[in-house]
């Protein structure tokens, strides 16, 4: 048991190397936004074996918290990227 | 340009509540365990923060007309008046105080003057927090 935990967290040490790769070198905007969000979900899975391995339930609101902040912060950069104004004064519908 | 996030809209709908449910569990939640007034004010002001990317300015002033400015004073105000208030007492600065009381519906609970303080905070956070944004992000 404590074997795959062990190799689910080098794992995902990883995964968040590899999109750290795409942050810098990624070509496109949108690039560096999806692997942003991709270091997030990987974040929260980080934090969800380390609390199983710890035996303790004091670190679950860290992926409330950190997967709100994730959604939020990458629906922001997307509307950045699409309209160029992140909030608008009045909607045009 | 025609702007079409229907998911956006529909789905913030459900998330904004939750989100401020979250908030509120974080600052009760700040007594014993991590949160409190800070970290529940910051995801108050993230759940604003997405009705904000959802909808637009106008909107979000007619679904929720505060003025954060003031907001921010009354927690301020809130803030200093319950540390201001152990100097009654003749006690330190920030001295706080509890009791157990009995209430019909939750049993016996502790009531403590740092959760007024708390409040205060909570006020404060959301109410900057707000503000700057407003003033970044609205008209120029």
């Amino acid at each position: 048991m404590m074997l795959v935990l062990t190799i689910s967290l080098v794992l995902f040490t990883c995964a968040i190397f590899v999109a750290l790769y795409r942050i810098i070198v990624g070509p496109s905007m949108p690039d560096r936004v999806v692997a942003l969000d991709m270091i997030g979900v990987n974040l929260i899975s980080l934090v969800a074996v380390f609390s199983i391995v710890l035996h303790t339930h004091a670190y679950l609101e860290v992926i409330l918290i950190v997967g709100i902040l994730a959604f939020i912060s990458t629906v922001g950069i997307a509307r950045f990227i699409e309209r160029g104004e992140i909030v608008e004064h009045e909607h045009d519908d | 340009m025609k702007s079409n996030d229907l998911i956006l809209q529909t789905s913030t709908r459900v998330v904004f509540f939750i989100i401020f449910l979250f908030s509120i569990h974080i600052f009760f939640a700040g007594h014993y365990t991590p949160g409190g007034g800070f970290v529940g004010g910051l995801l108050m002001a993230s759940a604003i923060v997405l009705l904000l990317l959802a909808y637009d300015f106008k909107t979000v002033k007619e679904v929720l007309p505060f003025n954060y400015l003031g907001m921010t004073a009354i927690g301020m105000l809130i803030a200093l008046t319950t540390a201001a208030g152990s100097l009654v007492f003749n006690v330190p600065f920030f001295t706080h105080w509890y009791d157990y009381f009995d209430f019909p519906l939750l049993g016996k609970t502790s009531i403590h003057t740092a959760m007024f303080f708390d409040i205060g905070v909570y006020l404060v956070v959301v109410g900057i927090t707000l503000t700057i944004i407003e003033m970044i992000g609205g008209d120029s």
